[in-house]
């Protein structure tokens, strides 16, 4: 067991260690500051530029860039949407995969652009090969447009920043090109050494030791698979994610993978750090971040080392912890690790069943994705945070009887309201579905008898994990529920699109106007907001919001269900 | 006017407070707090509900456990009012104490040439000139525009002693209620009726005009986002009780709403408001906006007059010096007599140094030489001897122009005493230097304290004075102060105001005299004396009826406490919720889902118990911090780090463990009871 843990420090130091110089990294591309690899990427920049008529030196403001974006992913949803509805006929479809219905394919696309990811289908039989390529290239663009629009808020708040902050379109492709597709060809090349298929052949047949013929779906997975981590897209390429052992082979596979889903997200902080040149601000940002992700990974990985009571009882050794739903390649600890990793990222693959966790386990998930700021999506994940340090700043400023200020930029009323219709979003969406859903339930439940594996508060878990998951961009899902139904499609369609957009307009929104204000310098009645008490000050705030908002949908759900199992 | 009230709750101030509370139960009056109107609609629900379960229906618990609800929610809601109209009733008390002084008083409305009319002052308007004589209670603010006289402003300001007004300068202006002890002034009607200073602030204290400051949106938008978010939580948990089978009756859920939503900062916010103009006017600091007290909290740089304010009055003499080979204490007589005739304070100061006028002083055939701006030296002529004082310059001049050498020791012991930041006076006896006279500014006692104070709070402080850069520098250094405007002229405030503006930072600023009028305008915040011109008082946007200069680090600290009263009762308010959640959401589901027992962490005694006691405690909290919110947080000038820590620690952490001790004692008290 102390084998497991160390795997689980191990990877995290890893991570930590690499993220550091990382973030120097982005944050020298956001900058424009000359780095080694300019070499290469300069002149591809330019060919893209050239191709594509636009000007990349075309300051934008932050209205403008808010125009691009939301321009361009309507774009590459109607592109989507085009190309899920016609695979059949399109070409690269060895395997004869049928094309998706309507309101699948409308889930899906939204799921792919917002960098959710739900998949409400298995890629294995859902998806040809193209319909496969075509989502991957969303999980770049997907993730690159979450960093480029985080990166107009990091250069608002840069020294002798102006109102005019950088061109969108060049900061997108240098997400891109600069970040993500190097680091996605490394790992490419270390899963394909580990055994995952890359090829456009269709299935391939083999004869097991019984003697039956079984066929074993292959495609371009290990190009697939590195940015699906990387980027917080989760949308494996397999039904079953990385707990299929074609696209999660061994151990050391899940080590890249894990360490691939955090890896930008603390990255982005210390970027953030570096642009803004104040660093014990970023180590703030971090340490509260830290602090949240520590508090649900390690009772989750605790729980799951000591197995399920009900197990027990049945005679079941667990001494290696509870195996429900769980590989061995992989093991308690780190399924466990892995759940908490990808639900705090709202990155969404997942190497076990999150339906099979012991309740508090697939509590703490949850809570991962309530918060959805700790480390949070690449880029969209500060953008959350961000909101709460708003809020933070807010009352703190109250609190030491001064006008709230950030970096030197007065908080006042139109940017509280921005910050509080952000934080009502997402408790808006997730109740709300999951009270919908719960009330069609109860109704007719004959009607909706497909909907819920498991009655009872596990039922409701599923239900509320279903539109929290929607709600953060995640795209894990607690399986168990009949998800591929129009209510499901569509209702989970509407809340990643609402839940993906309005928390990247607003913090941009708050940083345009902040920025459009005189600058305060700093005063000895300034309240710092680079201090442990101010950090504790923003964990104490999201901690409040989260536990305020959920705690009744967690008592009825994962609570009520341990509470039974346990007393 | 000093402050009389020192009890919070006097008989007759709460008895009106109580009946404010039920006539602001009007939806229409409430409506401006959403948080204590959605409170109030909840209440009608459940009024409703009673009624209900009265006609027969029994699905919602027994009709004493509603009504019981219903009760308590009401006197949360007339708290709330109390809470509102305490303090409403406290600035009305305070206001019509100084309305007194503006009672109607018969006017001497000078009609055309020297004849006048008696009016009442209520008729009087802008522009009408009226007559005061001794004795005479002036009925209008106004510009003295001929004559002199002693006024008795203790009506004002508290201060006994007489002051002088005169007609043009800076000192020309009156305050309607105060006295005219002698001589005869006309005065300039300078207001309307109901538009002065005291009308103004009158009615900020009284509610009826108070807007609210831009922070108080600012948190009242928070505060209804919150609302919004327990609506929504309250809401949602109806259909999710239904699934899980354990349906919940509207009285519970209305009390967990009601117990969520910050209410306890919600009800005693615009009490929290009212207060603050309260205690600025109690610290005898008329504004003219709410907003000015608030922008006061935020001030970076405060500019300073140094007479008067940094330093005493008038320079004093300390020392004199005599010259080599003239013996001490001739010398000392010498500078007696030369300052018999200097009736200045700087010239009583130097008698007083050597010891006074002796009884026995006998001088025969004597002539006192006044001081003119010709000869720039005062002096006594006694028989022979022609003793002069004067600027080292002119004594210079006098002397070597009698072809007599101005001696070296005198001149090192100028320079000497110019950069300690004294003022040298040399005395001539007969055209021939004989010594020098020291005179210093004297720093007030206990002002370096005051700008440590400032300094700490992140405040810098600016001295402003004619002297020049020598003196100026050590003064400043001496007082304390971080900055200073040496040989300032009028436009210097008004750049180094606009200066620091567009480094974006808050300037305030205090000022008496006309040529102040500008800066005081441009100044965020602009502290006019009682005394100044009526100019100096329309440009700012506070009058200081005690004519204290310092009196702005009072301000600034009202101004702070202000927002951090708010801050931390909205905190406490937050915290608070995470008790009452383990109170009542255990309560809601323990029959149907009897395991959730395990999260009755305060083993609660049963659910109607629980719902009580949430409500209950919920209820009694705002008046037991009604206290708090009048008198305000106290301010301590500790960095701002220091004092986020200790509000989190009072108000965060003890908001969260204050009611799960309160709910407990409820909870006993009720099972005791019944």
């Amino acid at each position: 067991m102390p084998t497991e843990i160390l795997g689980i420090l191990c990877t995290y130091l890893l991570v930590l260690a690499a993220a550091i110089p990382l973030g120097r990294y982005i944050g020298k591309v956001f900058s424009y500051e000359p780095t080694r690899l300019d070499v290469l990427f300069n002149p591809l920049d330019r060919l893209f530029f050239k191709l594509s008529g636009i000007d990349p030196r075309l300051p934008m403001s932050w209205k403008e860039h808010l125009q691009a974006l939301l321009t361009i992913n309507l774009v590459w949803f109607t592109v989507s949407l085009f190309v899920l509805t016609n695979m059949e006929w399109l070409p690269l479809n060895p395997d004869g995969n049928p094309s998706m219905s309507a309101d699948l394919a409308f889930n899906t696309a939204v799921s792919f652009v917002t960098n959710t990811n739900l998949q409400h289908y298995s890629g294995e039989s859902g998806l040809s090969y193209f319909g496969q390529l075509t989502l991957m290239v969303w999980q770049f663009v997907s993730a690159a447009t979450g960093m480029a629009i985080c990166s107009v808020v990091f250069l608002a708040f840069s020294p002798n920043t102006t109102t005019r902050l950088g061109n969108f379109y060049s900061l997108l492709v240098r997400s891109a090109t600069r970040i993500l597709f190097p680091l996605a060809f490394l790992g490419a090349v270390v899963l394909l050494l580990n055994g995952v298929p890359m090829t456009f052949e269709g299935k391939a047949a083999a004869t097991t030791l019984e003697g039956a013929v079984q066929e074993i779906s292959r495609g371009p997975a290990a190009a697939f698979v590195p940015i699906k981590q990387l980027g917080t897209n989760g949308g494996g390429y397999y039904g079953t994610n990385s707990a299929h052992p074609l696209e999660n082979p061994n151990y050391l596979t899940n080590m890249l993978e894990t360490a691939f889903i955090f890896l930008i997200p603390i990255a982005m902080v210390f970027a953030f750090g570096y642009v803004i040149r104040r660093k014990k601000l970023a180590w703030m940002i971090y340490g509260v971040m830290t602090l949240g992700f520590l508090l649900l990974v390690i009772p989750s990985v605790l729980n799951e080392l000591k197995g399920n009571p009900v197990i027990s009882t049945l005679g079941i050794d667990q001494r290696l912890g509870s195996f429900e739903g769980k590989e061995i390649r992989v093991g308690a600890a780190s399924s466990a690790y892995w759940a908490i990793n990808t639900t705090v990222t709202s990155n969404g693959s997942v190497n076990a069943m999150h339906d099979s966790m012991t309740p508090l386990t697939g509590m703490f998930a949850m809570v991962g994705m309530m918060v959805n700021c700790f480390y949070g999506g690449v880029g969209v994940g500060f953008l959350n945070f961000f909101v709460f340090i708003i809020l933070g700043v807010f009352m703190g400023g109250l609190m030491v009887g001064r006008t709230p200020e950030f970096l030197g930029r007065k908080v006042e009323a139109r940017e509280v309201k921005i910050a509080m219709c952000i934080a009502l979003v997402h408790p808006l969406l997730i109740l709300g579905g999951t009270a919908l859903a719960s009330h069609l339930y109860v109704t007719d439940p004959v009607e909706y008898a497909g909907w819920l594996n498991n009655p009872g508060f596990h039922g409701f878990s599923e239900m509320l994990y279903e539109f929290t998951s929607a709600s953060a961009n995640n795209g894990s899902g607690f399986e168990g529920l009949g998800d591929n139904t129009p209510f499901w499609n569509i209702a989970c369609g509407l809340v990643m699109l609402l839940a993906r957009f309005l928390p990247i307009i607003g913090p941009v929104a708050i940083a345009g106007l902040l920025i459009s204000k005189k600058y305060i310098p700093e005063s000895a009645g300034t309240l710092k907001t680079d201090t442990a008490t101010f950090g504790l000050l923003v964990f104490a705030v999201i901690v409040l919001v989260a536990a305020l908002s959920f705690f009744p949908a967690l008592t009825l759900g994962p609570l009520a269900e341990y509470f039974s199992l346990y007393y | 006017m000093k402050s009389q009230n020192s009890s919070l709750f006097q008989k007759d101030l709460v008895r009106q407070a109580l009946r404010e509370s039920f006539i602001k139960l009007n939806p229409k009056i409430i409506f401006r707090n959403p948080v204590m109107f959605t409170v109030e609609i909840g209440t009608v629900i459940l009024f409703f509900v009673c009624i209900w379960i009265a006609a027969g229906e029994n699905s919602q618990g027994s009709l004493g456990y509603n009504l019981a609800v219903f009760l308590i929610l009401l006197l949360t809601l007339l708290f709330a009012n109390f809470a509102e109209a305490i303090a409403e009733a406290r600035g009305k008390a305070q206001a019509d104490s100084l309305r007194k002084t503006r009672e109607e008083t018969p006017a001497k409305r000078v009609e055309k040439g020297t004849s006048y009319t008696t009016v009442s002052s209520s008729q009087l308007r802008k522009g009408d000139v009226f007559l005061c004589e001794a004795g005479d209670i002036i009925p209008s603010d106004g510009e003295i525009i001929e004559g002199l006289a002693t006024i008795d402003e203790s009506a004002i300001t508290g201060e006994s002693a007489p002051v002088i007004r005169e007609a043009g300068g800076d000192k020309s202006s009156v305050t309607g209620g105060t006295k005219v002890l002698s001589d005869r002034i006309r005065v300039l009607v300078t207001t309307e009726p109901g538009e002065s200073f005291l009308d103004k602030m009158i009615g900020l204290v009284e509610g009826a005009s108070r807007q609210k400051t831009p922070n108080e949106v600012a948190l009242t938008i928070l505060l209804a986002g919150f609302t919004l978010v327990f609506i929504l939580v309250t809401g949602t948990l109806a259909p999710f009780a239904e699934y899980v089978n354990s349906p919940v009756t509207i009285t519970a859920l209305i009390s967990l709403f009601v117990c969520l939503i910050p209410t306890t900062i919600g009800g005693l916010l615009s009490a929290i408001g009212i207060a603050g103009m309260d205690r600025a006017l109690r610290a005898n600091v008329i504004t003219k906006s709410g907003r000015a007290v608030e922008v006061a909290g935020d001030i970076d740089v405060l500019l300073l007059d140094k007479t008067g304010t940094i330093t005493i009055g008038n320079r004093k003499a300390t020392r004199i010096f005599a010259a080599n080979g003239v013996d001490e204490k001739q010398f000392a007589h010498s500078v007696l007599l030369s300052s018999l005739s200097d009736e200045t304070p700087e010239g009583k100061s130097i008698i007083e140094l050597v010891g006074g006028v002796p009884a026995n002083l006998k001088l025969d055939n004597f002539r006192f030489i006044k001081f003119t701006a010709e000869t720039r030296s005062s002096g006594i002529d006694v028989g022979q001897t022609r003793i002069r004082k004067g600027a080292v310059d002119t004594i210079r001049t006098l002397s070597e122009k009698a072809g007599n050498h101005f001696p070296e020791e005198i001149h090192e012991q100028v320079i000497a005493i110019s950069a300690n930041g004294g003022t040298p006076l040399v005395v001539a006896e007969n055209e021939r230097v004989i010594g020098v006279i020291e005179l210093q500014d004297i720093i007030k006692p206990g002002i370096q304290e005051r700008f440590e104070r400032l300094r700490k709070m992140g405040i810098k402080t600016v001295m402003v004075t004619g002297d020049n850069p020598l003196t100026a520098r050590y003064i400043a250094e001496k007082a304390g102060v971080d900055d200073f405007i040496a040989e300032a002229k009028p436009e210097d405030k008004m750049n180094y105001i606009r200066h620091e503006q567009a480094q974006g930072r808050l300037v305030a600023m205090m000022g008496d005299g006309t040529n102040d009028a500008p800066a005081l305008a441009q100044a965020d915040v602009g502290v006019a004396m009682n005394s100044g011109t009526q100019a100096a008082k329309e440009a700012g946007n506070m009058v200081d009826m005690d004519n204290d200069p310092t009196k702005l680090i009072e301000i600034v600290e009202i101004g702070k406490q202000l927002l951090m009263t708010r801050g931390t009762l909205t905190t406490f308010s937050i915290a608070n919720d995470v008790a009452k959640y383990f109170a009542i959401i255990p309560a809601l589901f323990m029959v149907g889902i009897p395991s959730l027992q395990g999260l009755n962490i305060m083993q609660l005694a049963s659910p109607e118990s629980a719902i009580l006691s949430a409500v209950i405690f919920n209820a009694l909290i705002i008046p037991f911090l009604i206290p708090l919110a009048l008198k305000g947080v106290a301010y301590k000038p500790i960095g701002a780090s220091a004092l986020l820590r200790r509000n989190l620690l009072i108000y965060g952490l003890g908001g969260l463990v204050a009611p799960f001790i309160g709910i407990k004692l409820i909870d006993s008290a009720l099972s005791f009871i019944f």
